[in-house]
């Protein structure tokens, strides 16, 4: 059971949607589980043959819990864990458990066969989500045939609906940011940007592309925020009981407010590599799912920043909460227009509020300065994004 | 295209972006933004169903012409009449 939040302890399992047997690659969903965020789709970190089901659906595990054996493509070593996982007892769905669980029925297979089923079965039992092991076959030899996999789905309770239990959601919120005052030593910094010449070649761009094509404003915000980090990694990863520790890959953690109330905060993986295109497609998706409530566990267990943008309907300013164990959150306000001086003269231009609430265990308002200034740096050169 | 079905499917749109509220009892003037507390995200995705289903291109400097359910109705029912003939 991967941890999907610094305050996050079990979850239920709701769905398999692999089975013994099946062929897995690095980032296919394997399960759905149920947590304080809504069901969230567990993602594997390798390639490689699921083994056993440990959990079967219904259960609650704690977090670390394995819930499944992979084997993985080279062999039966488990699979180290993703490289990015938080301290926190993040851990990987592919660890081998220390004892055999013996809730579950396995048809005995000689080690890494696949259960004896008939591929009709096997593809039903991939469509509705049944566990394979978890079928008594009924056909030759103890096969499972196509029968035995519709009685176990005419018998399986519907699959609770997506979404999000927002009661619980509050309090998930409410236990992290309680955590993240109680244990951070926050600092803020502020800046205000002159983002007319970004909005201007947004605007440019978007006149030649067709409305799927479109970029959004908040896509430039989280560029500018990707390159700058490459120069100051201090704002960049986690802090644990070892001190701080850098993350190789920026991965941006995206706050997207919720319909209903509630917030999530999903992770755009290593956006420092991805164009701008790239990263406004990787961002669609991202807040389409949040919406609808089909994250995946990587998604929400690898933030190394946090970026909150008000868009173009909130205020001036935000003032961020940072979300343990990550170190920084950079704010973006509404842009508005205003008076402003340039080269002596009074002129309107459109305007943003950047700020940062940074951990001043990792690093100091100096440092905290220079990552601002060069934000808005960036900004100002909206072509090299 | 008559203004009804445009309205319909505005109102479509509309409601599987803001499954909650019903964009039937919304008036004409008001601003959809406001009522619905729809975002830049949001919107852009309005635009882009409005584009794909009714074969309009909604360029970016016309957008506060659709921020009115009534203003959507008006600038789709003029944009898809001139490109039908």
């Amino acid at each position: 059971m991967p941890s999907l939040g610094a305050d996050m302890e079990d979850g239920t399992l709701v769905e398999w949607l692999k089975a013994p047997g099946d062929r897995i690659r690095r980032g296919e969903v394997i399960a759905v589980v149920e947590t304080q965020k809504g069901a969230i789709e567990v993602d594997v970190f390798e390639d490689g043959v699921v083994e056993r089901l440990l959990v079967e659906t219904g259960t609650t595990v704690p977090v670390g819990a394995p819930l499944a054996l992979i084997r993985s493509a080279e062999g039966a070593k488990p699979a180290p864990p993703p490289p990015a996982a938080p301290p926190l007892a993040a851990k990987p769905v592919i660890q081998p458990p220390t004892h055999p669980s013996p809730a579950i029925t396995v048809a005995r297979p000689s080690p890494g066969a696949r259960l004896p089923a008939s591929p009709a079965a096997r593809r039903l039992a991939a469509e509705r989500g049944v566990a394979l092991a978890s079928l008594r076959g009924s056909g030759p030899g103890g096969a499972i045939v196509y029968r035995d996999v519709e009685h176990a789905v005419a018998e399986q309770p519907t699959p609770p609906r997506r979404g999000f239990d927002f009661p619980e959601m509050r309090r998930a919120i409410a236990a992290a940011m309680t955590r993240s005052k109680r244990e951070i030593p926050h600092y803020y910094l502020g800046t205000t940007v002159d983002v007319s010449h970004a909005l201007e070649w947004l605007e440019a761009q978007n006149a030649v592309r067709p409305p799927p094509q479109r970029l959004l404003f908040v896509a430039l915000l989280l560029k500018a925020v990707a390159h700058a980090l490459g120069k100051m990694p201090e704002f960049n990863g986690y802090y644990t009981d070892k001190g701080f520790q850098p993350s190789e890959d920026v991965n941006l953690g995206v706050a997207i407010a919720l319909r209903g109330g509630g917030l999530i905060a999903p992770a755009i993986h290593a956006a420092h590599a991805l164009t701008i295109d790239e990263l406004m497609a990787r961002l669609r998706d991202l807040i389409g799912r949040a919406r609808t409530g089909q994250l995946r566990s990587s998604e929400l267990s690898t933030a190394t920043i946090t970026v909150t943008s008000l868009g173009d309907r909130g205020v001036e300013t935000v003032f961020g909460a940072i979300y343990p164990p990550q170190v920084a959150l950079v704010g973006f306000g509404t842009p508005s227009e205003r008076p402003w001086v340039v080269d002596g003269q009074i002129v309107p231009r459109r305007l943003l509020m950047a700020t940062l609430a940074a951990d001043h265990r990792a690093s100091d308002g100096h440092g905290g300065g220079l990552f601002l200034a060069e934000i808005a740096k960036r900004l100002q050169e909206p072509e090299a994004l | 295209m008559t203004r009804d079905e445009i309205k319909q499917a505005l109102v479509d749109e509309l409601g599987r972006i803001a499954p909650e509220a019903d964009a039937n009892s919304l008036e004409s003037g008001a601003d959809i933004r406001e009522e619905l507390d729809i975002d830049s995200f949001d919107f852009l995705n309005l635009i882009i169903a409005l584009h794909e289903r009714f074969k309009v291109d909604i360029p970016e400097r016309d957008y506060p012409r659709l921020f009115t359910f009534g203003g959507a109705i008006d600038y789709i029912a003029a944009a898809s009449g001139a490109a039908n003939g």
